[in-house]
């Protein structure tokens, strides 16, 4: 429980860091309500929903209430997918709302102590440092490959940990070794006529655990026809920070990477991730009040690019593309879609795969609910979003759920899993897919299975 | 405060998760889309059915604690604003589309259907029912027949009133009646359904209603004129109406209003003119295409500089769409909105616009016009900012204007928003004191007690007004 004087610090947080004018920009519409997955899933809860959540965040500046444990879950609740914001008439900048108060509630709140030790691990101790993230995934390949994981699976070490967590320790990909995370590719040439030069945002998860997929990226892009160049100072986008109440390692984060990148002098910054995307074309937002920065901010964010739509602008969906016949279906990536507004490219490019027949869910656009850190601290409400978001995959008699973002991708692997689907369905990172189907419409043999 | 022998008594009736009271609840229900008001409940409560609405009624006629029923609280008179505390009384279990009869075209309902879930629903079945308030998938549809919503359609199929043909209410002693049927003609009695319609809550608690349906219309185009000036736009409805031609829709759009939902929208729309008029006809085709080609005769002879005319079912989706985001879009610009509903007769208005142009003008404010040009019910919208006292004050007097002008050429202070708090001062411009004597004796008569959405629509106590 809170105590008076924590209260009290929380709302003069509040009243620094909420930007006002922002709330005020809400005119209590309510158009963003049937958008938002916990205002659905919680059947129809105002406080669960955007326009409530703006309220109390108001009601706390104002004074109007205290800062108390069900106005702090109401934050916590929110995955942070930004549906309300593409639904807002107003244009309301509800992503930024959200991590200001969540900045306000956390840089004074006392968590529990196994949330606390979880943030810690993420967000101090592994994301800004790329080689404790090699290490850590280090050694979740040991554990996979020495047989520990059997045993820790057998003993039920695990079920100390929420049921996402269990079964997400399951469907975790078989990580590589130490070895070749340490020595990748900085410089990459086009193998087609060479139309434009990018640099690649590795991500710190996407260059760890889901390597495959970043080798994948850079090949669909050098068939495309890019340069890429992958500088070596890049640094976590600083996304799980920023949504977390951690701005000022998230600031930290920007510079370094705005500075990795300008030495790349390239056309596009490409990335893989619609997570990380989504918080870097906001770099300028973030360093807004930093006069040395601003500017560099601005440059940097314009430049961003997701994957799938530099494919479409390259014309990569027009190349013979195609795979056995099969249904496909697609999970917009929340950040992606809402953040960084990339919503027909993925679709028109697995749309161009001959032989397969896309088939848009229902609520296809509604957040799968992993968001971050979420599907572990929220793990019920994440379960329960999960449950719908199988139930309309299952509709589509898809044998591969295709997303964008790492997150989503694991946590459709976890419904997967979960729903005991594993040998009708799998989830797969759209580029994983793309290439398979570029290889093999052109007849190359791929080095190694793109996704097993 | 709620008493706790009260407390206890709500969770015996609606169970200990249908009743909340913690700070963050009882904010998130303390406000509506009229943004200017708010007023924290004393509790939140979320009955079954219709029984449990009843006890509910009971505990609260006897210890005299005010009911606010709320919908999904987009009305923009603050009509859910629960000012005298008390409890909030949401629908979210009370959800659900009970019946659709095919012989008798009626669909019936429970209060908290979302009005678009009743449009798609009669669709899906090849009828239609027309009311389409711009807030349809989210307003519920106990909350547009307590409002007698209106919508884009209002021109050719009327408004919520005209498809409500039966209810059943809890009143305010706990007893729950039914009124009309599934009947084409009931005369028995006076007519409770009407009353009920537009009763903002305030005689006690619609918990079912049989909505009367209509054949789908064969086919259905869309068009938009455009104008360099106000004036002329709004000459041209007059003139479409003169010519006896009844589109379903007719909204008029002023510049800076269009401007902010292409903005939103990015649908195409034209920027640089001044007004347009959105204009949709349905029906057999033959009918429509006749229809259309007249209307673009009548756009043209009234000064339109470009007529034109969707191509795809889409396209057309897409207009009508933007059209529905103009309130919102409009607040993009200013931190305050305040917007009203003035109505006059449809041969009124091209004078209403001048007039709200020459207030504007006069109090040198920022008024952007859109709305339901063929009901002669206009959306003067301000944007303003509330923080900025002085200037407040000059919207008021101006808005005061514009309702006067409104009554002086026929009108009314509200077409389809309805009175809640925001327009109570005005009421008696419309229908005067012994209109005001007379609502108040039917509150009186059904509402002793003073229970249901007291502070809305009027004072408790008589209140005489000097001009
Ligand atoms: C952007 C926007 C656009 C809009 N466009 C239009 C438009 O085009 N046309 C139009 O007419 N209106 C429009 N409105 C106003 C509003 O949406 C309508 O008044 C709508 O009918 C309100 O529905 P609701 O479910 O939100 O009801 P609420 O706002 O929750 O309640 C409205 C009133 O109904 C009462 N009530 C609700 N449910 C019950 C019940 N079961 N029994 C008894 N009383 C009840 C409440 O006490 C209150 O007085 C718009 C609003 C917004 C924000
Ligand atoms: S970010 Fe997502 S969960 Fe949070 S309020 Fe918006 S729509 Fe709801
Ligand atoms: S849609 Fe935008 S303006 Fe409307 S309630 Fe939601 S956040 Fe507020």
């Amino acid at each position: 429980m809170m105590d008076t004087k924590e209260k009290e610090r929380i709302q003069q947080a509040f009243r620094e860091k909420i930007d006002y004018d922002e709330i005020m920009n809400c005119t209590r519409c309510g158009f963003c309500l049937p958008s938002c997955p916990t205002y659905v899933e919680t059947g129809h809860d105002e406080v669960h929903s955007p326009r409530g959540r703006i309220a109390l965040m108001k009601g706390v500046v104002d004074g109007d209430i205290e800062p108390s444990e069900e106005v702090k879950r109401s934050i916590d609740l929110c995955l942070g997918c930004r549906a309300c914001e593409t639904a807002c008439p107003s244009g309301v900048k509800f992503g930024r709302l959200l991590e200001q108060a969540r900045d306000a509630i956390y840089q004074s709140n006392n968590q529990s102590l196994p949330v606390k030790l979880l943030r810690g691990v993420f967000f101090e101790n592994l994301f800004p440092y790329q080689n404790r993230m090699i290490g850590l995934t280090g050694l979740l390949g040991v554990y996979q490959r020495s047989g520990m994981q059997k045993l820790a699976q057998k003993t039920g070490v695990m079920n100390l940990f929420p049921e996402s967590m269990r079964t997400m320790e399951k469907v975790l990909p078989q990580v590589p070794k130490r070895k070749e995370m340490k020595n990748r590719p900085r410089h990459l040439r086009p193998l087609s006529e060479q139309k434009k030069k990018v640099a690649f945002f590795s991500g710190c998860l996407m260059d760890t655990i889901f390597m495959g997929t970043n080798d994948a990226t850079t090949k669909l892009l050098q068939y495309a026809g890019c340069e890429i160049v992958v500088p070596e100072k890049q640094a976590c986008c600083g996304a799980l920070h920023g949504h977390s109440g951690e701005v000022n390692q998230a600031k930290e984060m920007a510079k370094r990477n705005i500075e990795a990148f300008e030495e790349a002098e390239v056309d596009y910054i490409i990335t893989n991730a619609g997570g990380c995307g989504a918080f870097l074309v906001e770099y300028d937002h973030l360093l807004k009040d930093d006069p040395e920065w601003k500017e560099r901010a601005d440059t940097f964010a314009k430049k961003i690019k997701d994957i799938t739509s530099v494919l479409v602008e390259l014309e990569f969906h027009k190349l013979p593309l195609e795979l056995p016949v099969q249904i496909v279906t697609y999970q917009d990536s929340c950040h992606l879609k809402n953040g960084q507004k990339t919503f027909m490219e993925p679709r028109t490019l697995l749309q161009s795969i001959d032989n397969v027949d896309y088939v848009e869910m229902k609520d296809a656009s509604r957040c799968c609910g992993s968001a971050g850190i979420y599907n572990i601290v929220q793990s019920e409400m994440s379960m329960q979003i999960l449950d719908y978001k199988m139930e309309q995959a299952q509709k589509t008699k898809a044998k591969t759920i295709v997303t964008a973002n790492p997150g989503c991708l694991l946590q459709m692997k976890l419904g997967i899993e979960r729903e005991g689907l594993s040998d009708q369905m799998d989830a797969v990172h759209i580029v994983d897919y793309l290439l398979e189907a570029y290889e093999k419409a052109n007849g190359i043999v791929a080095s190694e299975p793109v996704h097993a | 405060m709620l008493k706790q022998e009260v407390k206890d008594r709500f969770i015996s009736i609606v169970g200990e998760e249908n009743f909340v009271d913690n700070n963050a609840s009882l904010l998130a229900y303390s406000y509506d889309s009229a943004t200017q008001y708010q007023a924290i409940p004393d509790g939140v409560v979320a009955p079954r059915n219709n029984h449990e609405v009843a006890e509910i009624v009971r505990v609260c006629n006897e210890h005299k604690v005010p009911i606010v029923p709320r919908g999904s609280g987009t009305n923009l008179c603050a009509g859910t604003t629960p000012v005298e505390g008390g409890i909030v009384l949401i629908f979210k279990h009370m959800n659900q589309i009970l019946e659709i009869d095919e012989e008798n075209l009626t669909m019936t309902v429970q209060p908290g259907v979302y009005t678009k879930d009743v449009n798609e629903a009669a669709k899906s079945v090849g009828l239609f029912y027309p009311p389409d308030p711009g807030s349809q998938h989210i307003s519920q549809i106990g909350g547009n027949i307590s409002e007698n919503s209106g919508g884009l359609r209002g021109l050719k199929y009327g408004v919520t009133r005209d498809y409500v043909i039966g209810l059943e209410i809890v009143l305010p002693n706990g007893e729950i009646i039914r009124t009309g049927g599934k009947l084409a003609k009931d005369v028995a009695g006076y007519d409770l359904t009407r009353l009920y319609v537009g009763a903002e809550g305030t005689l006690g608690m619609i918990t079912e209603a049989t909505l009367k349906l209509i054949p789908q219309p064969e086919t259905k185009k869309t068009m938009l004129a455009l104008y360099h000036d106000l004036e002329a736009a709004a000459e041209t409805v007059s003139a479409i109406i003169a010519n006896r031609i009844i589109p379903v829709t007719l909204e008029f759009l002023d510049q800076s209003t269009v401007k902010v939902v292409e903005d939103y929208a990015k649908v195409g729309l034209p920027t640089e003119a001044k007004a347009i008029l959105l204009i949709e006809q349905d029906g057999a085709p033959e009918v429509v295409e006749r229809d259309i080609e007249k209307i673009t005769a009548l756009c043209r002879e009234n000064k339109a500089f470009d007529v034109s005319v969707a191509q795809t079912a889409e396209e057309a989706e897409q207009l009508t769409s933007a059209r529905r985001t103009a309130l919102s879009a409009l607040s993009r610009l200013k931190p305050t909105t305040i917007l009203e509903d003035a109505t006059v007769p449809r041969s009124e208005i091209a004078n209403m616009v001048k007039a709200i142009n020459e207030i504007a003008a006069k109090y040198d404010l920022n008024i952007c016009t859109f709305g339901h040009a063929g009901d002669g019910n206009l959306h003067p919208t301000c944007l303003t900012d509330a923080r900025n006292k002085e200037e407040i004050e000059l919207v008021e007097q101006a808005f005061e204007e514009i309702f006067a002008k409104a009554v002086q050429l026929g009108g009314t202070i509200t077409g389809e928003h309805g009175v809640g708090m925001m327009k109570l001062p005005y009421l008696h411009m419309k229908v005067g004191e012994a209109g005001v004597e007379a609502m108040r004796n039917i509150k009186m008569a059904l509402d002793p007690n003073y229970i249901m959405n007291p502070g809305k629509v009027f004072a408790r106590e008589r209140v005489v007004v000097n001009k």
